[in-house]
């Protein structure tokens, strides 16, 4: 088993129609994923490249083709309204990789969805994807933005708060012939869905996943309380990577939530609390997979 | 994004939170009509920049102080000449200094207590919490070390908003009572109807004061604003200020460049926030300084190649430049193709050291290679990293 995904699941997207979205569409559908339906108001009953029915809400999108997942390409304005409504919808899983939605947006809605069956995943994130057994990892599930032909089907979990992080981490595996069972990219905004320690609990479980790589980067203190978690209950080897060390104080890099303030989120502090849980720290970003095989070999 | 504390007490009156009477001038001559049109006694002009330590500054002129009290308009004036138009250093401006362009001229007033009140979002809870001390018009982070007992933490529930019983705990905890409590629980509550309405990411009054003659106010307030709600904030957006920013920042972002300007030599050009967090890291780790942060996004264009080549050449400290590109949908020889058109533009005279993996990543390096540009290729950001430290170390 995979987590969270896997290559049977049926998948909506949010926002097929806008350019970004219609084009990792597409992107998923070549790579073989179940892409059953898509959603944009006012354009139901159109087909999308022919082939995906095109819904006016979530809520026809489910009834009529059975899809438990959905990932938003909505934009930011948008956005809190398109994850709410797959909520509503009782999704699975929504998956958001819209970039730049106001955080009190964010804010409310992860209170909205309080009790709700549904996870979030993101937002601001790339995605998720379960590798196939295809030539290139085709016919996995990928939802989202993130590379289908770096994967490999395999035995470690990735997860990450950076896109190309992650692909770097996975095409580093890949390449030295480690396949992955799921790969989480979990965003960079400072209010997220799903936390490190929310999917490290799921690799955990996973019998298929064998060893963990967990990347992160400063701001906030959810890499240490997954570090905090991983030293008590977590048997599988891991590996770590931690960006922006040389980052300056009070300055947002990039990500939303990378952002070191009042002394809080240094990488410093998340490399103390990696090695302080046994988790392989690599030193540079192209020591991930090495860090996790050397971890590895040692239990 | 950051405002001017005149532009906060603007926002202060608009949502009705107490604070000191008074405008902001100009010019000399517009600090002494201000200063005419307030109460009579004690006034206070303060040099309006983002940067704090203002008190304690010094203006390139000589001039001590870029906050003075006085007793007449005509003082007031005097102070106002001594300030716009010229340049304050203070420790967060670094030698360089900034340019007055504008003084808060105010009622002073007499303070008896100094208290700190400031309302930000939780990364924990997801929710905006309440920070409150008495021991206010001090680094709140030093209490929060050496006193953290004197620190009061208050989460809201976002749909209810801030509720009458914490305002008044709140206003309790901080030994506000009797008509206290009242003007206590007005401020609190309209401050977090600002924070909400203006989308705000941190509000923070220190001090926040009660005077000799028992009135509550904010007598200095920061405010920081998510960048991601400025498309609904038009009125935020209007008091930016970009005399205040780095101007290498403010070219980047016509150009939609995520880029930060540093201190280093070696200018380096990334796709993803991540990834050019771990490059800058990595430069410092082969023994180099990085230069800037720079991220070109996911589907970088060729034109944003480009611009992003002028703006990490325009940098004088600028001796070298790392470019790193995991191109996973992005065409590498697309990247490389943009990489050879902007440097044969600028004229590039520098060490450049590119490393690219991913997508077509072959003919991209071909492409580098047929250029006939003078560069080098890294195997990997490690490999990458270490070419251009030496090249840059060759080159001085």
């Amino acid at each position: 088993m995979s987590i969270l995904v896997t290559p049977d699941t049926k998948v909506l997207i949010q926002g097929i129609t806008g350019s970004f979205g219609a084009r990792h569409a597409k992107l998923s559908l070549d790579y073989g994923t179940k892409v059953v339906a898509g959603v944009t108001p006012g354009k139901g009953g159109q087909l999308f490249e022919g082939q995906v029915p095109i819904f006016d809400t979530v809520e026809q999108a489910v009834r009529e083709t059975g899809a438990t997942v959905s990932a938003v390409f909505v934009p930011p304005p948008f956005a809190a309204d398109a994850i709410l409504e797959g909520v509503e919808a009782g999704l699975d899983l929504v998956v958001t990789i819209t970039e730049g939605i106001p955080v009190i947006d964010m804010m409310r809605v992860k209170h909205a969805m309080k009790g709700s069956k549904t996870r979030l995943i993101g937002p601001n994130c790339p995605g998720l994807v379960t590798p196939g057994t295809g030539e290139k990892s085709h016919g996995g599930c990928r939802i989202g933005i993130a590379p289908g032909y770096i994967h490999k089907k395999g035995n470690v979990g990735v997860v990450s708060r950076s896109g190309t992080l992650t692909y770097e981490a996975v095409w580093q595996l890949t390449t030295r012939g480690y396949g992955q069972s799921t790969c989480v990219g979990i965003g960079g905004d400072p209010i997220n869905g799903t936390s490190h320690l929310d999917v490290l609990k799921m690799f955990n479980e996973d019998p298929e996943t064998e060893a963990i790589i967990m990347i992160g980067e400063i701001g906030g203190t959810a890499e240490e309380e997954a570090a905090a978690w991983a030293a008590q209950h977590c048997k599988k080897p891991i590996a770590g990577f931690i960006a922006g060390a040389t980052a300056p104080e009070g300055r947002r890099m990039g990500h939303a939530g990378a952002i070191v303030s009042g002394g809080q989120g240094t990488a410093e502090s998340k490399i103390a609390a990696f090695r302080a849980a046994g988790i392989e720290v690599a030193e540079t970003p192209s020591d991930m997979a090495d860090a996790l095989i050397r971890r590895m070999k040692r239990s | 994004m950051n405002i001017h504390e005149f532009q906060a007490r603007e926002l202060f009156a608009e949502f009705g939170v107490a604070t000191q009477p008074g405008r902001v001038a100009n010019t000399p001559s517009e600090a002494e009509s201000v200063a005419s049109g307030l109460s009579g006694g004690k006034l206070v002009v303060k040099a309006q920049i983002h940067a704090g330590g203002r008190g304690k500054g010094t203006f390139k002129n000589g001039f001590k102080g870029g906050v003075h009290l006085c007793d007449s308009p005509a003082e007031a004036k005097d102070l106002a000449s001594k300030m716009i138009g010229q340049v304050l250093v203070t420790h967060q401006t670094g030698p360089e200094g900034k340019e007055v362009g504008k003084v808060f001229v105010g009622e002073a007033v007499d303070i008896a207590r100094e208290l700190y009140f400031a309302i930000l979002i939780d990364r924990a809870t997801s929710a905006p919490v309440v920070i409150a001390s008495t021991e206010g018009g001090v680094d709140i982070e030093t209490v929060a070390e050496k006193t953290p007992e004197k620190i009061l933490r208050l989460p809201v529930n976002p749909f209810l908003g801030i509720m009458p019983y914490q305002t008044r705990l709140i206003a309790a905890s901080l030994g506000l009572t009797g008509p206290l409590m009242n003007q206590a629980s007005r401020l609190f509550t309209n401050l977090y109807n600002l924070f909400i309405a203006r989308d705000c990411s941190m509000v923070e009054v220190n001090p926040l004061v009660v005077t000799q003659d028992g009135r509550l106010m904010a007598l200095d307030a920061k405010f920081n604003f998510d960048d991601n709600a400025l498309y609904r904030q038009p009125g935020i957006v209007a008091m930016r200020d970009v005399t205040e920013e780095d101007p290498r920042e403010v070219e980047a972002s016509k150009h939609s460049l995520n880029y930060i300007g540093l201190d280093g030599n070696i200018a380096c050009l990334v796709n993803g926030a991540g990834l050019a967090m771990a490059t800058m890291d990595i430069i410092q780790h082969a023994g180099g300084s990085p230069a800037n942060f720079l991220d070109v996004g996911g589907g970088a264009s060729k034109e944003q190649v480009a611009s992003a080549f002028r703006i990490i050449l325009a940098d004088p400290l600028v001796k070298g430049i790392l470019v790193n590109i995991f191109g996973g949908i992005m065409d590498c020889d697309v990247i490389a193709h943009g990489i050879v058109e902007a440097a044969k533009e600028t004229g590039l005279s520098i060490p450049l050291v590119v490393r690219l993996e991913g997508n077509n990543v072959e003919a991209g390096k071909k492409t580098l290679d047929a250029s006939g540009l003078k560069l080098e290729s890294g195997e990997n950001i490690l490999d990458a990293a270490k070419k251009i430290v030496a090249a840059v170390k060759a080159a001085a």
